[in-house]
Formats: structure tokens, C-alpha cells, sequence
């Protein structure tokens, strides 16, 4: 990213600390907390650590950060070095993202910069221009990446509360700021849980590594009675569910089963995990050390707040996560796809200098596909 | 420490103190190697450890929870207690390991049954007692069913490798994990030969008693029967292979991926120089960046933590395992294409 391009959007980022700080939620024992940002076209700062709200307010004014972050984990000595932290426990996080959902309008919105000479183009495998592959993929997500992944989110808070027994208050989702939602649990009984203990409830929000015995089918003399019915609790009903369609199902449904098999029943759990299971990145989950986009900041792959969604059904975050202004900037855009903020549609542009509003031209910017005029 | 009745002792010996055992019996350990009777117990302890040795089950005076003769109580508790003198004497490792899993195994049966009591309710709250001194699990009758929370359940179940443990296998509510008598006890089978074997590790070891170095000396020679020789075909496994071809490719390799190619490599005992140059496809490959994250793991920069390759069971979950049928019985790539010859 060129300075001019970098002085545009740090302007822009300074306004919204200011004006916005009451987006940034103050965290939970924020002196146990590891706080990191990372500047334009800069390396990551992290292990620091801060009192209170007034200190990472601080820290946005003083250093105009692109992203901040804060640890999931709480430590004794949060701004020592990783091995000297003494991790004392962690709150459980999930990162659910439209680029894991394998969604067939990708192809529509998704944009290849070449690494090697900045040819913009839809050509994803290849630039077009000098047929390097080293191809730096942005994607501008529509209305079906939102609708799919808040989904998803619907689908793991159903199994947290049912299955993990978390009540509702102490699950909180927010918008990442780009392409998918974040979504925390407090005080549950795995806020010690290790990594690898961690890694055995996404295989189980996943629906990954499921035994034929354990869903009815037995390798040996199998028997009708052990699949599971309609009106179970848990992965034994939801896979009923997906497997029957109706109650009314059942019985023909379990006669194809013992019809075709132990190995073609084990197709049918991996089909049904990729169906029915929750699509999280299982490496955020897992992940005891990390620092996660702080809420209420600005995420600068778009320009657009992570904030939290109250109600997720109604939650648009193309409208209520975008807080820059609607003043005019000019700028010289290249992007090949139409994309939708704040209700409005803009593009596609094939490099020619428009005049745009603040929180278009910031999305643009920060995709790469612009810089002001 | 639980206050235990005899056949409590004679159930789960390691619960006791050993020292204060036999003192409040009224013997020392020079009485088993001279007295002609008690020396029959040296011979019944080295048997419980040959036994162990040969991954079979001590079997038992006591039966059905009945205990045959008032004087197989002590007997038991002795040929325990004199087993571990053996061991100690003779330092030999493998064995104790194989003793602790043994004994764990019997003590389990015993656990299982006391658990499943239901006509002497004292009896089941030793057992989950047990459990729940020895290895912090909350056990809670439901009917038929003993529940623990998820969390528990978790911290115990990721010691086994067998897919049936895995948390999706199992019936999940309201935050607890149902098990029958026979899971829940089977789910501290690993924790509980620790325990005796940590127990045993710490015990100390008493000079050589005369009367002893017969059974001492056998153990020793008995515990070159168990040691082998490890040969490596030196092939990448296939999550690795794999990882190379995406990188040679061109295309982008995840976070996650890379981490576990630059850790394997690194174990295998490649050095940060030999390995930038694999990297250098990656569509956002920085030499600089690239040496100092390499430096990072290999714990030569930084915090001085050297990483370890992940375990298969985390690759699976990554997605990043591509497994072959050559990959049956390993649980992290480093192990891939090592074959023991005894």
C-alpha cells in the first residue's frame, strides 16, 4: 500500500477512535489480557498489556493502529513472553468465516491481485497479464456469504446451549468485520481446557469422526433398533433428522442403511458432517494463545467494525458496521465486481477515477482495489 | 488420604502406605528373605510382576468381591508391596511401567464392580470417591448411567486413540458425558497406572536384602526380554508429501500446514537453511520472514521454546492428514515408517 494511501486510512481510523470508542467493549479483567496491534504495512506488537479502557485508548490515539487484538486467554504477567505469560485459563472463541463454506457465489466475488505485477483481474489460478500464480486473492462478500454464515453461527450456539449447556448470556457474537462472525463463550466449564482438549470439541461441533456403531450401525449382525429415533438429543437426533427427513422416514431409511452397508453408511456420516456439521476454523478454536481481533475495533481488510450483533437475524453488517462518513473522496478504482455498503451499489470500476463516498472508498482502499486520487 | 478397610487394601494396594503397612502388621522386609514361609511370598510377588510383564492380569485370591481366606488379605497387600521392593532393586524400567499397567488394570475391575454396586451403597462411594480423589472427576449416578461433566470427560479421553473415546462418539447432554460403569472406569485406566507408577518411582529403594537377590537378578535378565531396536524406512508420511507438492505447486499453504512441515523437518533434524528454500512458491514468501519464523520454532530465536510436529489426532482436525494404510498405528507423523524389531 502506497503513503498516500496509508495517510487516507489512518486519517480516517483516528476519527473513528475518537469518535467511536464506545464501540470498544471494555474486557473482562483487561489487566490479565495480551493486547496487540498491528500498523500499516508493519509487523505486529504484541504482549502488552494494559490497565483499563483508558489505556487502550491511549494506545489507538497514540499509535493509529490498522488492527488491534486481545487475548482470549488470561495470564499472571500478560506482557512477558509467551513462555513466561503462566496462562491461567481462556475463554472459548469460534471464527466462522464465508471463504470455509465453499459457497458457489465466490467465483462471482472474488478478485486475484498479482503479486508480482498488480494486474487486477477475476482470474483466480493465473494473472492474466504475466502468468505468474502467485495470485493474493480479495473477496467482496455478498448477501450469501452473510445469510450462510450467520447460519452456521445459528447451528453452534443451538449445540452450545443444548449440548455444552451454556446459557445464552455468556455467549456473545459479533461481526468479524469482513467476512464471517466471532463468536465467544464465558465462564463455561472449558475455560481451562488445553489446546488439545479444545481440539476434541471442534471435531464434535464439526461432526468429524463419527462411528457407524455409535449412529445405529453395527458391523456385525447389525439391528434396526440401534439408529437412532426423531426425538433424540444431540448429534444422535440432528443426524436423524438429516438422514430421515421426516419421522415417517425412519423405518424406510434404516432398511437402505442395512441394505447397503457398513462402509456406504460411513459415506453417508462424512456426507452428513459436511452437511450438518458447524463449519468453524478449527485452528481458532484450538488456538489458547491467540490474539483475536478486539471488539469495537476496525478490521482493515474492509474498513468495517467488528462489532457485536444483538439480534442476529436482523444483524446487516453492510449497513451497521460500516461508521465511516458519506463525504465525497476521489479516488482511482480498479475492481471488477459490484459490491453493496450502507444500502447503496457501487461498481464495478475498470481503473477510472471516481468520486465516492468516505466508507466506500475506505472498503475499496483496504481491499487493495483503489487508491485516492 | 481415604481411610480403607482390609479388602479395600487388598483391592487397591498402592491406596496404602507401604512402610506403615508392615509395621502395623509387625514385619520387616529382612523377615520375607529369611523365614522359609514368608519367603513363599517373594515368589508370589515376582510372579505378579512376570505376569504384568507378559501384559496379562495378576489373577486374584480374591474372588467375586468375597474374599476366600481371612489370610489371603494380607497376602495379597504383601505380594504387592514386596513386588515393589523387586522392581526397585532391580531398576528396571520397562518393567515397573508394565507392572503399574497391570495393576492398574486389576484395580480397575475391582473399581468397576464396586461402582456398579448396587446393594452396598458404601462400596460405590469408595469407588467414586477414587475417582474423584485420584483424578478430579465428578461422577454422578443418572439412572443407569454414571454422568461427568464434558470437561472432565475430555481431559481423560484425549489419552486414548481409539475413534469410539472421541467426544462425538459419545451421548452428550446438558453439558455431561453418559457412560456405563465399565467407561467410566476404563476412562482412568492410563491416569491410574501413572499413579501407581509415579507411586512406584517415588517409593524409595532399600539396599539389597539378603534373600531377595535370586528374584532381583531374574527381574533383570527378565527385562532384556522387552528391550528392541527401532528402524526407520526414512519416507515422508503423506501429510507431509502432501504439504511439499502444494508448496512445489505454487499454491498457498495454510498457517497450520506449514507450521506442521517446518516442525516435522526440523525434528528430523534439518536445519532452518535447508528448509527456506521449500517455502519460496508461497504466493506471499518473504525470505527475511521466512528465516525468522523458521529461527522461532526452532526455539534458536525467541522465546527459546523449540515446537514440536503436531500429533496426527490435531492434523485429522486440520484437515492437513491425507492418511495411508502405512500410517495405521502411529499417532504423530515423526513415527511414520519406524518399524521395532525385538
Amino acid at each position: 500500500m502506497n503513503e498516500k494511501d496509508i495517510k487516507f486510512l489512518e486519517n480516517i481510523f483516528k476519527k473513528y477512535y475518537f469518535e467511536h470508542f464506545d464501540l470498544f467493549q471494555s474486557q473482562e479483567r483487561t489487566n490479565q489480557r495480551e493486547f496487540g496491534y498491528q500498523k500499516f504495512n508493519s509487523g505486529m506488537s504484541r504482549h502488552i498489556s494494559l490497565k483499563d479502557s483508558k489505556e487502550l485508548r491511549l494506545m489507538l490515539i497514540q499509535n493509529v493502529p490498522s488492527d488491534v487484538y486481545c487475548s482470549n486467554a488470561y495470564y499472571s504477567f500478560p506482557s512477558l513472553p509467551m513462555n513466561e505469560k503462566e496462562w491461567l485459563e481462556a475463554d472459548l472463541i469460534f471464527d466462522i468465516d464465508a471463504k470455509d463454506l465453499d459457497l458457489p457465489c465466490r467465483e462471482k466475488h472474488v478478485v486475484g491481485i498479482c503479486s508480482q505485477c498488480n494486474e487486477i483481474s477475476q482470474n483466480k489460478q493465473k494473472c492474466s497479464k504475466c502468468s505468474s500464480t502467485k495470485i493474493d486473492k480479495k473477496s467482496l462478500p455478498c448477501q450469501i456469504c452473510i445469510d450462510s454464515s450467520k447460519k452456521e453461527v445459528s447451528k453452534l450456539v443451538e449445540i452450545l446451549v443444548s449440548d455444552f449447556a451454556i446459557s445464552r448470556e455468556n455467549i456473545q457474537i459479533f461481526f468479524s468485520g469482513n467476512e464471517g462472525f466471532h463468536v465467544y463463550v464465558f465462564n463455561s466449564q472449558f475455560q481451562n481446557l488445553g489446546s488439545r482438549e479444545r481440539s476434541e470439541l471442534v471435531d464434535y461441533i464439526m461432526f468429524k469422526g463419527a462411528l457407524p456403531e455409535k449412529f445405529g450401525m453395527k458391523k456385525f449382525k447389525p439391528d434396526r433398533n440401534s439408529f437412532p429415533d426423531f426425538s433424540e438429543g444431540g448429534w444422535r437426533g440432528r443426524f436423524s433428522k438429516f438422514a430421515y427427513g421426516s419421522k415417517s422416514n425412519r423405518s424406510k431409511t434404516i432398511s437402505g442403511f442395512l441394505s447397503s452397508g457398513y462402509s456406504n453408511f460411513q459415506n453417508t456420516l462424512d456426507e452428513a458432517s459436511n452437511q450438518i456439521g458447524v463449519k468453524i476454523d478449527p485452528n481458532v478454536t484450538m488456538d489458547i494463545h491467540r490474539i483475536f481481533r478486539l471488539p469495537g475495533s476496525i478490521n482493515s481488510k474492509s474498513g468495517l467494525v467488528k462489532n457485536q450483533c444483538e439480534n442476529l437475524d436482523k444483524f446487516q453488517p453492510y449497513t451497521d458496521s460500516c461508521f465511516h462518513s458519506d463525504e465525497l473522496v476521489e479516488i482511482i478504482a480498479n475492481c471488477p465486481v459490484e459490491f453493496k455498503l450502507k444500502n447503496k451499489k457501487f461498481g464495478p470500476y475498470n481503473n477510472q477515477k471516481i468520486s465516492i463516498p468516505t466508507f466506500a472508498a475506505v472498503y475499496l482502499v483496504c481491499k487493495n482495489l483503489a487508491t485516492v486520487a | 488420604m481415604l481411610s480403607l478397610g482390609q479388602d479395600e487394601i487388598a483391592k487397591y494396594p498402592f491406596l496404602a502406605d507401604a512402610g506403615q503397612y508392615l509395621r502395623d502388621k509387625g514385619f520387616s522386609l529382612e523377615q520375607f528373605g529369611s523365614d522359609p514361609d514368608l519367603k513363599q511370598l517373594i515368589i508370589k510377588a515376582y510372579e505378579r510382576i512376570e505376569v504384568a510383564a507378559n501384559g496379562q492380569i495378576y489373577k486374584s485370591d480374591l474372588s467375586e468381591d468375597q474374599v476366600l481366606k481371612q489370610s489371603a488379605l494380607p497376602r495379597e497387600v504383601f505380594s504387592f508391596l514386596l513386588a515393589i521392593v523387586l522392581l526397585k532393586l532391580s531398576n528396571a524400567h520397562t518393567l515397573i511401567k508394565r507392572f503399574a499397567l497391570a495393576e492398574a488394570r486389576r484395580a480397575e475391575k475391582y473399581l468397576e464392580r464396586d461402582l456398579g454396586n448396587i446393594s452396598d451403597e458404601s462400596k460405590k462411594q469408595l469407588a467414586v470417591k477414587v475417582i474423584n480423589d485420584l483424578f478430579s472427576i465428578q461422577v454422578e449416578k443418572i439412572e443407569d448411567n454414571f454422568v461427568i461433566p464434558i470437561s472432565d470427560y475430555i481431559k481423560h479421553s484425549i489419552n486414548f486413540h481409539e475413534r469410539e473415546w472421541k467426544l462425538i462418539n459419545r451421548h452428550v447432554e446438558n453439558g455431561l458425558v453418559f457412560l456405563s460403569s465399565h467407561e467410566t472406569v476404563r476412562l482412568i485406566r492410563k491416569e491410574l497406572g501413572s499413579y501407581i507408577n509415579l507411586k512406584i518411582n517415588n517409593s524409595k529403594t532399600p539396599s539389597m536384602i539378603p534373600g531377595f537377590e535370586e528374584y532381583v537378578e531374574k527381574l533383570v535378565s527378565l527385562s532384556k526380554k522387552f528391550s528392541s531396536v527401532i528402524v526407520t524406512t526414512g519416507e515422508y508420511p503423506p501429510c507431509i508429501k502432501h504439504a511439499i507438492e502444494v508448496l512445489e505447486k505454487g499454491e498457498n499453504l495454510p498457517h497450520s500446514g506449514r507450521f506442521m512441515l517446518a516442525t516435522y523437518l526440523l525434528s528430523k533434524g534439518q536445519t532452518v537453511e535447508q528448509i527456506v528454500p521449500l517455502f519460496k512458491n508461497a504466493p506471499d514468501y518473504n525470505e527475511r520472514v521466512t528465516t525468522y519464523q523458521l529461527n522461532h520454532l526452532a526455539g534458536t530465536s525467541g522465546s527459546s521454546t523449540k515446537y514440536s510436529c503436531p500429533s496426527c489426532e490435531k492434523l485429522r482436525t486440520q484437515s492437513l492428514c491425507f492418511a495411508t494404510s502405512e500410517c495405521e498405528n502411529i499417532i504423530s507423523p515423526l513415527q511414520f515408517g519406524k518399524r521395532r524389531i525385538s
